[in-house]
C-alpha cells in the first residue's frame, strides 16, 4: 500500500516544479479531476507529490513565525455531502470508525470506513495553511464531497487561560480542543485566516489535542489554525507534535 | 473675573471656561448679542484674573454662549448664532471657528473670521426640535466626546425647551453633531471584518435554497470545481430560477419572513456569531429603547433582539455573548450605543456579571464577537448600524 510517507519529501527539501498539478501553495484555483467521486478508489500511485507537504523528520515543530500550526495528522477523505450547518453537523458526528473523537493515530495507522481502508498520514507544512487538495490527489484519493478529519497535539509548557482557537477553512469545518467543540464554521468558503474564533478557553499543561473536520464541497480545499492569546495575538510558546509523550 | 457697564460693546454673560490642555493655561469666554465675545486669563489656582488690568480680547461678534475647545492642533470658538426665546420661531443655531492660538483670528471653513459674523455650523434645528443653542463639551474619555446643548422648542414636549445631549463626531478637523442611537432595525456590522451579527443557527437563503448543481457558488470564481464552467443561462427550472442562473425569478422575492425560518431553530439560549450579511432574518437585531432601565449620557438603554422575536443579546459572567431565549430585563441585557468620532459605535452592555471592567462588543477574527475592554486606537469595537 503505497502511503503519502512514499510520496512526500524528507523534510526540509521540498522539489520544485516536479509537481503534476499547477496548484499554487494557497490553495487557489486547482487544475484536477472535475467530477466527485463517490465510491471508493484504489490508491494509484504515480500521482506525484503533493508539493507543499512534506514527512515530519523531528519529533516536535514550533508554530509558525504567525503562530500556525503546521503538523498534522490526515486520515484520507470520506465521502460527505453537503455544507449547510446541519449537513456539516450530521457529517461530523456520525461515527465512522472507533474512537474517532477521542483517538490520537500514528503515521500508517488504519481504519475502514464503508469498505475503503484509509490511512492516516502524518505531515509537516512550512505554509500558514495545509493543502489538502494536495494530500489527497497526491494519493489518487476524491477531493470534492469530502471530510477530513485532521488532529495535532499541542503541547504547553504551563497553563494558558484565555487563549482562542482561530481558523481558516475551505470550506466547512468543526473543530475540538481537548474533546470539546469550539468552532464551527459553514457553507462553502474560502480559508481566511482567523475566520472562525474560539471562545475564550484554557490550555492545559501539557498536551492538548487539536482535532478537526474539513468539509469540502468542490474545488480547493485547505485550512489553518492556530491559538491567539488574550490579547488577540498569536500564540507561539508551545510545540506541536503527533505523540502524546505522556503516555 | 469680568463684568460690563451696559455701555461698552459687551454683555458679561454666558461664560465658558477653558483648560488648555497643551499649557494648563485657564481661559475664560463670555459675552452675549450687545457686542462681543471676549476672551480674559484666570489663574487655574484660584479661577481669578490672572492680570485683572489686561484688556479682554475680542474675538466674535452677533453670538452669545460662548465656549472653547482644543483638538488636535486647533483651538475651536463655539458661540450660539441667531435669536432665542421665541418658541418655534427661535433661529438660533451653534457655529463655530478655529484657530491655531487660543486668542484667535478664529475663522470658520469659508475663512471668515469670527470677529465679522463667521461661523461653521454644527448644529441647527431639525426633526421635532428648533432652535440649538448653547454648547458644552463631555468628553467620557476612551475618544467619545459629547455635548450638551438646549433646545428652544421641542414639539413633543408641547414647545418646552429642553437639554439635549448629542455624539461629538470630527470630520477633516470639524466638528460635527452625530446622533444619539434610534429605534430600529439594523444589521450590526463590524467595521473592522464586514461581518455582520447574527443568531448561530442556520440560515436560508432569502427567496429559498436553490436546486441542482446549479446553485450557489458553482461555476464562478473560486467556488467551481476544477474544470467546472460556469453554468449561466441553463436550462428553465435548473437551479430553482426560470430564468436560469442568473436571471431570476421574474417577480420580487419578498423579504425572509422571521415567524416562517425561525420556526426551526433551537429553543433555549444559543449563541451569537459574525456572518457575511445575506439580509436574512437571523442577521437583523432590533434596537428598543426600554423605559425606567436608566441611561447615560444622550441615550435610554436599549434591548437587542433578533427583529421579530423576543431572542435577546446578552453578556455572560465570561464575557461573551448569547442569546437568551426572551428579554427579562436584566442589566446583562441592556446596552448602551455611543456614537464614536468617525461616526461608528461603541456598543457595551449595562453590566457584565462578576466583571470589574467595563467591556465593549468586539470583533475577533471574521467570525466571532466577543467582549473585550475598549480600545480607541482598534477598529475591533467600532461597529456600524446599517439600514438592512
Amino acid at each position: 500500500m503505497v502511503t503519502l510517507r512514499h510520496l512526500l519529501l524528507p523534510a526540509p527539501v521540498v522539489l520544485a516544479g516536479t509537481a503534476l498539478l499547477a496548484i499554487a501553495a494557497g490553495g487557489g484555483q486547482a487544475r484536477g479531476p472535475a467530477a466527485s467521486q463517490t465510491t471508493p478508489v484504489s490508491v494509484n500511485p504515480g500521482r506525484g507529490h503533493a508539493p507543499t507537504l512534506t514527512a515530519p523528520a523531528t519529533p516536535s515543530k514550533a508554530p509558525g513565525a504567525d503562530g500556525f500550526i503546521q503538523r498534522w495528522l490526515l486520515l484520507e477523505p470520506i465521502p460527505a455531502n453537503g455544507l449547510t450547518e446541519s449537513a456539516v453537523q450530521t457529517a461530523v458526528t456520525k461515527e465512522y470508525f472507533p474512537n474517532q473523537f477521542t483517538v490520537v493515530p500514528h503515521d500508517g495507522d488504519k481504519v475502514t470506513v464503508g469498505g475503503t481502508e484509509l490511512t492516516w498520514h502524518a505531515v509537516d507544512t512550512n505554509n500558514y495553511n495545509v493543502n489538502l487538495y494536495h494530500f489527497a490527489y497526491a494519493l489518487s484519493r476524491p477531493t470534492s464531497d469530502v471530510l477530513f478529519w485532521a488532529v495535532t497535539i499541542v503541547n504547553c509548557p504551563q497553563e494558558v487561560p484565555k487563549v482562542r482557537l482561530a481558523i481558516g477553512s475551505n470550506a466547512a469545518s468543526v473543530w475540538w480542543v481537548n474533546g470539546q467543540e469550539v468552532i464551527g464554521v459553514y457553507n462553502d468558503r474560502q480559508t481566511v485566516i482567523d475566520d472562525g474564533v474560539s471562545k475564550r478557553l484554557t490550555l492545559k499543561m501539557g498536551p492538548n489535542i487539536v482535532r478537526a473536520a474539513i468539509v469540502n464541497g468542490g474545488g480547493a480545499t485547505d485550512f489553518c489554525a492556530r491559538f491567539l492569546d488574550a490579547e488577540d495575538t498569536p500564540l507561539k510558546g508551545f510545540t506541536v507534535s503527533l505523540v502524546d509523550a505522556t503516555k | 473675573m469680568a463684568s460690563s457697564d451696559g455701555v461698552e460693546d459687551c454683555n458679561a454673560i454666558d461664560p465658558g471656561v477653558f483648560l488648555d490642555p497643551t499649557d494648563g493655561r485657564l481661559w475664560l469666554t463670555y459675552g452675549s448679542y450687545f457686542g462681543y465675545i471676549r476672551l480674559v486669563e484666570l489663574d487655574p489656582k484660584t479661577g481669578m484674573r490672572i492680570n485683572p488690568n489686561d484688556q479682554p480680547r475680542d474675538l466674535a461678534i452677533n453670538c452669545e454662549a460662548s465656549d472653547m475647545m482644543y483638538h488636535d492642533g486647533w483651538y475651536y470658538l463655539l458661540a450660539t448664532h441667531g435669536s432665542c426665546c421665541r418658541g418655534s420661531d427661535s433661529g438660533y443655531n451653534i457655529r463655530l471657528g478655529r484657530a491655531r492660538k487660543v486668542t484667535g483670528p478664529f475663522l470658520d471653513a469659508m475663512g471668515v473670521d469670527m470677529i465679522q459674523g463667521g461661523g461653521k455650523l454644527l448644529i441647527g434645528s431639525g426633526g421635532r426640535v428648533v432652535g440649538a443653542g448653547h454648547f458644552g463639551l463631555l468628553d467620557l474619555g476612551d475618544g467619545v466626546q459629547k455635548f450638551s446643548m438646549h433646545w428652544e422648542t421641542d414639539f413633543d414636549r408641547g414647545g418646552a425647551s429642553v437639554l439635549d445631549i448629542r455624539p461629538l463626531l470630527w470630520k477633516d478637523g470639524w466638528p460635527v453633531a452625530g446622533d444619539n442611537a434610534r429605534e430600529g432595525t439594523y444589521e450590526i456590522e463590524s467595521l473592522r471584518t464586514g461581518t455582520a451579527l447574527e443568531l448561530a443557527v442556520e440560515g436560508v437563503p432569502v427567496g429559498g435554497r436553490r436546486t441542482g448543481r446549479g446553485g450557489a457558488g458553482a461555476g464562478r470564481g473560486g467556488q467551481s470545481g476544477p474544470g467546472g464552467a460556469p453554468q449561466a443561462g441553463g436550462p428553465a427550472g435548473r437551479g430553482g430560477m426560470g430564468g436560469g442562473m442568473f436571471g431570476g425569478q421574474g417577480s420580487p422575492i419578498p423579504t425572509q419572513d422571521v415567524a416562517e425560518v425561525s420556526a426551526n431553530w433551537p429553543a433555549g439560549k444559543l449563541d451569537a456569531r459574525m456572518s457575511n450579511y445575506l439580509c436574512q432574518a437571523q442577521q437583523k437585531w432590533a434596537i428598543t429603547a426600554v423605559p425606567n432601565a436608566g441611561g447615560y449620557p444622550g441615550s435610554p438603554y436599549f434591548k437587542i433582539a433578533v427583529a421579530g422575536t423576543d431572542r435577546a443579546l446578552a453578556a455572560t459572567e465570561d464575557a461573551e455573548l448569547v442569546v437568551l431565549p426572551a428579554f427579562t430585563g436584566g442589566a446583562e441585557q441592556l446596552w448602551r450605543f455611543d456614537q464614536l468620532a468617525d461616526g461608528s459605535w461603541r456598543i457595551m452592555p449595562k453590566t457584565i456579571p462578576n466583571a470589574k471592567t467595563p467591556l465593549a462588543l468586539s470583533a475577533v477574527g471574521s467570525s466571532f464577537a466577543t467582549l473585550a475592554k475598549f480600545d480607541p486606537a482598534s477598529d475591533k469595537q467600532r461597529w456600524l448600524l446599517k439600514t438592512p
